[in-house]
């Protein structure tokens, strides 16, 4: 049965390697778990050495090597959907099924966890049920969840309530009104050479939407003037970054138009294969994608001849795992050819030596859908709108404490100011503008413009009320960047572990002065030395909210009067408990003269108020 | 060779597609490093060949060498860095340096020596990671693997075998072997093999001649590793 199984979806992928991520996915699906002989066995169908499938498996968090049962759930753990009441609804749903965090009941049915953001802050608290998205959770959900998870109700009869996915426009642009018909900007591309279409893009302005803002039109320039077999387009949706969710509706309302620009990209540079890395996250959008694809061939919209003008172009579909590091475009593209998505060295760049070693852009969604808004409409338009530096609109994803959650398209040149009025956020103590990754501002920085040359953005905006303790939103996405880090690079790898460990310290109250200095420290060595850009961002909130809100992390102290140097993170006190209860003890010659512990106020595992 | 470029002051000729890294051990001068092995390709994975080229961080193992460049390696402010780099790699796995057969032979320690790194400065992680003896001539010493990867390399590159790979993400990242009972002996791996000689720890070890060579003559004992790269030295073995 599982062989056979395991053989027909081997032969669905030709056996080939480079589709290890898929494979491994399915697989999954089909038996459940990846078992160490079902390892060995896809090993010997694609002619791999078995360790390196073991290495695609074990690096995924939505892969399994060992049975985590029939339903796993997953919530999403954004600092978004703890102050929606996640961690809350966890907690029910363990108490009602009987389980930990963590653990798999004891019959072998469920096992509920945490995930990174899954990209539903406008609509979280959220879960992941058997990798399936469920948005807007309640306690009667939960409760609702845990009967049926009980009864072993498969997840597909869920209600189909629970699934529903809100767009939560709410403001729109050039963009996101744009009333083209599909293929509309295909067609116009067409009419032109590849040279004249890159001249458009060049007179656009259009910098990539990702965060970086390199030049699109120097990025198409330089994959169509770089020599290989095969050149290549690939749509970076492995939308990550805690708090964005832009790309995730660009996709599901506006397909036709990222499609449009991927062909446009792939008849600039000369590329005839695309490639959508659309993150594991957004499972629930790709059965209405490869619909949506099949619509386009059967329409001459794509595949053979596009529009009977001889332009070759398709593209397939790769779904991510659960790796915030593969929106990195290196690691993205090893994760394309069915290795751990680990970034490359860097030169050579994926623009001469991307996927299978050809010449490959990778573009952010937002980016190809203005690129083919910019087609049709042409660049000098497109230049009158957002800034000198920054031409266009951007898209942002804004969450938190506003009124008004969801995508809001701007252009450039708008400030976090009016951003924050336009979504109804009021007595906003701080935003972070580029996830996890960015900055930390405060009301004073709320005049600053959001554009490249001012503060950048992916479009992840989340913003924080006076209510917040930013030393739990600090503490948030340090804990993510630990759970997310590569493993590659020393820095990064240890770092943000050591990272995670001092404020775990800090948060038991038993922090010093010292920490928050070795924090610093670490962001510094971490800037300076890591590998990729996850590393050397890792930080970068944290530091802003060190200098911002002191005081947030200074009540934390072990003793902010006594100011010690350094102070163990080691009780040496509560160590002796055990002890004590041996021989039924608690008078003073008990216990070690620890002030904190002797007086009570700070025990180990207690949040200080 | 009219190219070159200056490492802390001194002129460093290098040839064309040549790393900064390359080119430094072809003058017999020391860059520190963990992963990086003049037989391999470049993996910056260690990061301990970070240098500062022009006001801009690069390894130099993985940046090309190029006329003119200013580069600065043994500053204070770097080699700063570096022991931090040392203390992490040490907290996060059990490196115990004085029970360790392959001390005085160890990159990793002999490098801590010439970085002055006195302690281990942060909490150890003290990881739980089980050791292999499995295979009848090698020990498979998880505790001290610094996932550098030349055991990957060596064995993917130059035997053929791919025995090693790398599993597991972030701090979970291990050290894996290719069979499905994760034990060394049930791969082809041979003691001949390069991968068995390359381990700049002590992760890989020969059974049965670990204190062959006594203490006090092995390779790092007479001379520190920082003068292990002039003339008439050799990098391993």
């Amino acid at each position: 049965m599982a062989a056979a199984t395991l053989e027909t979806l081997l032969g669905r992928h030709g056996h080939d390697g480079t589709r290890l991520v898929q494979i491994l996915r399915e697989v999954q699906d089909a038996l459940g778990w990846l078992a160490p002989e079902t390892l060995t066995a896809i090993a010997h169908a694609i002619d791999r050495p078995r360790a390196q499938v073991e290495s695609s498996a074990g690096f995924y968090s939505f892969f399994h090597t060992r049975p985590l049962g029939d339903y796993r759930i997953l919530f999403s753990d954004n600092i978004t959907d703890r102050m929606l009441g996640s961690q809350a609804l966890l907690r029910r749903l363990c108490e009602r099924l009987w389980l930990e965090p963590g653990r798999v009941s004891e019959d072998g049915l469920v096992s509920v966890d945490t995930t990174s953001c899954t990209g539903m802050c406008d609509q979280g608290p959220a879960l992941l049920a058997n990798y399936r998205a469920i948005t807007r959770l309640t306690p009667q959900r939960i409760d609702h969840m845990a009967r049926l998870i009980r009864r072993r109700v498969p997840v597909s009869d869920w209600p189909r309530e629970w699934f529903r996915v809100e767009d939560n426009i709410r403001r729109r642009d050039v963009l996101l009104g744009n009333g083209l018909a599909p293929g509309e900007a295909l067609a116009a591309a067409l009419e032109r050479a590849p040279t004249a279409l890159l001249d458009e893009i060049e007179r656009s302005a259009l910098r990539g939407r990702g965060g970086a803002g390199f030049g699109s039109d120097i990025k198409w320039r330089a994959c169509r003037a770089a020599r290989g077999d095969a050149h290549y387009v690939v749509c970076n949706a492995d939308e990550g970054e805690p708090g964005t969710f832009k790309d995730r509706v660009l996709l599901a309302g506006f397909f036709d138009l990222v499609v449009d620009g991927m062909c446009i990209a792939g008849f600039a540079i000369g590329a005839s294969q695309g490639f959508i890395y659309l993150r594991g996250e957004y499972r629930h959008l790709l059965d209405l994608l490869e619909t949506r694809l099949a619509e386009r061939r059967a329409a001459g919209l794509l595949g053979r001849d596009i529009l009977g003008r001889g332009f070759d172009f398709d593209i397939a579909i790769h779904l991510g795992a659960g790796a915030y590091v593969c929106g990195e475009e290196s690691a993205l593209i090893e994760s394309l050819e069915g290795k751990p998505g680990k970034p490359r060295i860097r030169p050579p760049f994926p623009v001469t030596h991307g996927y299978l070693g050809q010449p490959t852009t990778v573009n952010n969604v937002e980016t190809l859908a203005l690129a083919a808004l910019i087609a049709v409409r042409g660049g000098e338009w497109f230049r009158t709108i957002g800034t000198a530096s920054s031409t266009g609109t951007k898209l942002l994803s804004v969450s938190g404490d506003v009124a008004r959650p969801g995508v809001y398209e701007f252009p450039f040149g708008v400030t976090v100011a009016a951003v924050l009025e336009a979504a109804g956020a009021q007595d906003t103590q701080a935003v972070t503008t580029a996830g996890a990754a960015g900055p930390c501002l405060t009301a004073e920085a709320f005049g600053r413009r959001i554009a490249f040359e001012d503060v950048a953005t992916g479009g992840s905006l989340m913003v924080f009320d006076a209510s917040r303790d930013m030393f739990e939103v600090a503490r948030n996405f340090i804990n993510f960047f630990a759970h997310e880090s590569c493993g590659l690079c020393t820095p990064c790898r240890v770092g943000t572990a050591v990272n995670a460990r001092l404020m775990d310290k800090l948060a038991r109250g038993r922090g010093s002065p010292c920490d928050l200095e070795e924090m610093e420290k670490l962001h510094q060595l971490m800037q300076h030395a890591s590998h990729c850009g996850l590393g050397s961002t890792a930080t970068i909130a944290l530091r802003d909210m060190l200098a911002r809100f002191r005081p947030a992390f200074e009540r934390r102290l072990r003793s902010p009067d006594f100011a010690p140097d350094f102070a163990p993170a080691f009780d040496l006190d509560a160590a002796l408990s055990q002890a004590r209860g041996m021989t039924g003890r608690s008078d003073p010659g008990a216990h070690l003269g620890d002030e904190t512990s002797a007086t009570g106020a700070l025990r180990a595992g207690e949040e200080p108020r | 060779m009219n190219d070159s470029f200056l490492l802390d002051g001194e002129t460093i000729p290098f040839s064309p597609g040549q790393t900064v890294m390359q080119a430094a051990a072809a003058a017999g001068k020391y860059i520190p490093h963990l992963c990086w092995h003049p037989d391999f390709a470049p993996h910056g994975s260690c990061r301990l060949c970070i240098v500062r080229i022009g006001g801009r961080y690069a390894t130099a193992c993985t940046v090309g060498a190029a006329r003119g460049q200013v580069v600065e390696n043994r500053s204070e402010a770097i080699d700063a860095e570096r022991r931090t780099l040392l203390q992490l790699l040490f907290v996060e796995g059990n490196h115990f340096c004085p029970s360790c057969e392959k001390s005085g032979d160890c990159v990793l320690q002999a490098t801590a020596y010439e970085m002055g790194m006195l302690t281990p400065h942060f909490d150890h992680f003290y990881p739980d990671r089980p050791l292999d003896a499995s295979h009848p001539e090698v020990l498979l010493e998880f505790n001290r693997c610094i996932l550098c990867e030349l055991c990957v390399r060596a064995s993917r590159d130059v035997d053929r075998k791919n025995v090693f790979a790398l599993a597991g993400r972030g701090l979970r990242s291990h050290l894996i072997v290719n069979s499905e009972s994760g034990r060394l002996a049930d791969t082809d791996f041979a003691a001949t093999d390069r991968a068995a000689a390359v381990c700049p720890v002590g992760a890989i070890l020969k059974k049965r001649v670990g204190f062959a060579m006594p203490i006090g003559k092995r390779t790092y004992d007479p001379r520190p590793i920082g003068k292990s790269h002039e003339p008439g030295t050799r990098e391993d073995e």
